[in-house]
């Protein structure tokens, strides 16, 4: 069965979140501004904000339209993020309330966490505030936007590291495949802080010297930049006039051993969906200039199988110099993608790996193709 | 509201304050010795003060009952409590449900917790700046999921859920969800939570702690205690259950996730999401309020929670009312991993028909017209178990098992 995104809504380090329809008529086609867009950005009227450093971080709407100022001052930041960018989703596909609200969140709340264990250590666990604590559960930001919506439906949070976004959406497909809800409203959300920057610069993660996010594919360097965002879809199992896209599928697979695997993987995937290679226009991908984790979809490219050839003759375009790189990265990936297949049309196949233990492919496509007969 | 198709339970594992594994468990439960005691592997400024319910074994006795070889990664010294409770219920589980060619079967694990690796992570945090980055690298929820995968070779899916205290009663729920789907073949589904700092600080910081052992649905109930420990069942399709050699131990046969979307932490008055969890599972079922013999209750012995869940049970199951305990009265509140171990402990009362005790109750609550079972009792025909897990976040969720047509 056919799902369709009705409406996207995302907050990054890029210019991604406004009013509903703005992004919309900013981007009619054929109107492309005369200054050439720096490679891979795919929006032709605007250009991708630049960073210089390791660290990209979201910028922030005024939230006052969407949440109420009281509930606001005492939300963190990735509440505040997570939950506007849910109910501007909610908003621009006109529903109320949603029959799911499902969340992806690999590292949670983490602004609030530190608060709390920072205090508990410093004032040796004696007259600590709960308000910190009661913030940092994982599913804070599903949780906050029921309460707004009085919303009592079904509700759930995946925190699978690399995963916790394609969880989510796993589980939003089986939600309206069973019939148990028409509509999920769903996103993935994770936030960077200062601890966190400098914990994963310790892993070595991340460039040692400061690099441009839009020069970020010159050179074989080691290491990324680091990410963070939001993007929630309201996800429907009716088609409407105004959809982005049909999500057609999903799938995750863990620490595969090989070149080989991960071919074999995206073969299988394709077979399960009944997709000619053929039919792709683009591959979003990925790539997050850290010459290690490159070095898989550089080899995916290089052999003589359907895949390879996918991955070299389609036009492959990377999406983590616009949002950085974090473990539900590939919701700005999808936001991206359901954007370009409603201003282009077309079907697009998104593959991500997250530190190469966590792959995924999504596929969707403009809702003016037939679906394909997919053997459930 | 169309009605679920029963999933069934191979098997089952557990380990808490009562017990390492399940005989273990079973016989506390028996003789009605709970699990709260002084604080004694927790390294905190509350020894002395707080009661919990602790595991009875130092990580290196847990790292050993898991079977951790020594120099394996991260370094068996510095092992998240959270894992190592996970891999010992988990293989319980897997070693009870014995399924013939396990490694030809699609496989997946889908964990839950709250703080994940957080028992490391805040010895880091004392010093952030230099601490040691093992201690840290087990920090995310998701990191002892895949740590007890690898280990067990569950290999074709693995996730993570965290909605608070009623984590694993959605991993059940979505585990059993994934084999009606026919996406898997053999689920391990439930959940584990080790005792941190954190949290139990976070709980004393919302003054909802018992400074002495629990009362639960008792109308001189003073708060909680927090527990630790693991619980997980293995949900099997029809196919492979119909290849066990010694059958299934019950079905999976309702499953229900509402939210309350009340306050982030406080229940309802009438526990309007406790209500609609019981309610929903109950009619995926097929099933009846009364058909219902067994409640596991939340029953966490805090004021709001247990009036909230009881004005809800009133509004379901009035006039006839099921046994009904909460065995967090012997376990403490284990918070992600509660929904785990309650699962097992419902499963088991039907296996064995056995109703648990709600130990130290004595006063009826003037709201209620009801009061919770306070003697272990035996040859019960328990055929339907309804589970409660409720959480912050409003998040409640209810299981009904089965006995197995």
């Amino acid at each position: 069965m056919s799902i369709y995104i009705r409406s996207a809504a995302c907050i990054s380090p890029q210019n991604t979140f406004g009013p509903p329809d703005a992004a919309r008529d900013e981007r009619s086609p054929g109107e492309s501004s005369s200054a050439p867009a720096p490679a891979h950005w795919p929006f032709p009227d605007s250009s991708p904000v630049e960073y210089i450093g390791s660290r990209l971080k979201c910028i922030e709407p005024d939230y006052k339209p969407l949440l109420d100022p009281k509930l606001l001052r005492r939300m963190s930041r990735i509440i505040r993020m997570g939950a506007a960018a849910g109910l501007a989703c909610l908003r621009e596909a006109a529903v109320k309330e949603p029959d799911a609200i499902v969340t992806g969140t690999a590292y949670g709340c983490l602004e609030d966490t530190g608060l709390f264990l920072t205090g508990l250590i410093e004032r040796k666990e004696e007259m600590l505030q709960p308000a910190p604590f009661i913030q940092s559960t994982h599913n804070t930001v599903g949780a906050q936007i029921a309460l707004m919506l009085q919303c009592t439906r079904y509700n759930n949070t995946f925190v699978h590291r690399g995963f916790s976004f394609e969880n989510a959406l796993l589980d939003a497909l089986m939600l309206l495949q069973d019939g148990e809800a028409a509509t999920v409203l769903t996103g993935g959300v994770d936030e960077t802080t200062d601890i966190s920057h400098e914990l994963l610069t310790r892993f070595g993660l991340y460039r040692r010297r400061p690099v441009s996010n839009l020069d970020l594919f010159t050179g074989r360097v080691k290491g990324t930049i680091a990410g963070e965002g939001t993007a929630f879809f309201l996800l429907a199992c009716q088609p409407s006039d105004h959809d982005y896209a049909r999500l057609d599928g999903i799938s995750t697979l863990y620490k595969p051993e090989s070149i080989a695997d991960i071919e074999q993987y995206i073969q299988t995937f394709l077979g399960a969906h009944a997709v000619d290679p053929d039919t792709i226009d683009m591959v979003i991908t990925g790539h997050n200039g850290d010459s290690r984790s490159d070095d898989i979809y550089r080899q995916l490219a290089s052999g003589s199988n359907p895949v390879s050839v996918l991955f070299r003759d389609r036009p492959v375009i990377p999406y983590k110099h616009l949002c950085g790189e974090y473990p539900t990265s590939t919701a700005f990936a999808l936001w991206m993608a359901a954007q370009r297949i409603r201003s282009g049309g077309g079907r697009i196949l998104i593959y991500n790996h997250y530190l190469g233990l966590h792959h995924s492919l999504l596929l969707l496509s403009s809702t003016q193709n037939q679906p394909d007969h997919v053997a459930e | 509201m169309s009605k679920w198709s029963p999933v069934a339970v191979a098997g089952a594992g557990l380990i808490s304050s009562i017990g390492n594994d399940i005989n273990a468990c079973l016989s506390a439960l028996a003789n009605g010795q709970a699990g709260m005691d002084e604080i004694t592997w927790l390294d905190t400024a509350h020894r002395h003060r707080i009661p919990v319910a602790e595991v009875k074994c130092s990580n290196a006795r847990l790292a050993e009952l898991a079977g951790v070889p020594a120099g394996s990664s991260p370094g068996a010294s510095s092992f998240s409590r959270t894992a190592l409770l996970s891999l010992i219920a988990a293989r319980e589980a897997l070693e009870k449900a014995a399924i013939p060619n396990f490694t030809a079967l699609r496989t997946g694990i889908v964990s839950a917790n709250t703080v994940g690796g957080m028992d490391r992570t805040e010895n880091f945090f004392i010093h952030p700046r230099r601490g040691k980055l093992r201690d840290v690298v087990q920090h995310e929820c998701g990191y002892s999921t895949e740590w007890v995968a690898d280990r067990l070779g569950i290999r074709h899916f693995q996730t993570t859920i965290s909605t608070a205290c009623s984590s694993s009663a959605n991993a059940i729920g979505f585990g059993a969800r994934l084999i009606r789907h026919g996406l898997l073949d053999v689920v391990v589904a439930g959940g584990t939570d080790a005792l941190t700092r954190f949290t139990l600080n976070g709980f004393n910081a919302l003054m909802i702690l018992d400074a002495g052992y629990c009362k639960p649905f008792d109308n001189d109930r003073q708060g909680l205690n927090l527990g630790e420990g693991a619980g997980y069942l293995v949900l099997v399709s029809d196919s492979v259950a119909a290849s066990l050699p010694s059958g299934v131990c019950c079905t999976v046969s309702g499953y229900a996730n509402a939210n309350d979307a009340w306050h982030q932490t406080a229940s309802s008055p009438d526990g309007r999401g406790s209500w609609l969890a019981m309610s929903t599972a109950i009619e995926r079922s097929g099933l009846q309020p009364a058909d219902i013999d067994y409640i596991n209750l939340h029953g966490t012995g805090t004021q709001n929670n247990d009036l909230a869940e009881g004005t809800a049970i009133r509004r379901l199951f009035d006039p006839v009312y099921p046994k009904m305990s909460s065995t967090k009265s012997f376990t403490g509140h284990t918070l992600g991993a509660s929904g785990g171990i309650e699962a097992v402990l419902s499963v088991l009362a039907i296996q064995h028909g056995i109703v648990y005790p709600n130990l130290r109750w004595h006063t009826p609550m003037p709201e209620l017209p009801f009061s919770p079972v306070t003697t272990f009792l035996k040859d019960q025909p328990i055929r339907h178990v309804l589970s409660n897990s409720f959480g912050f976040g409003g998040n409640c969720s209810s299981l009904v098992f089965s006995i197995s047509e």
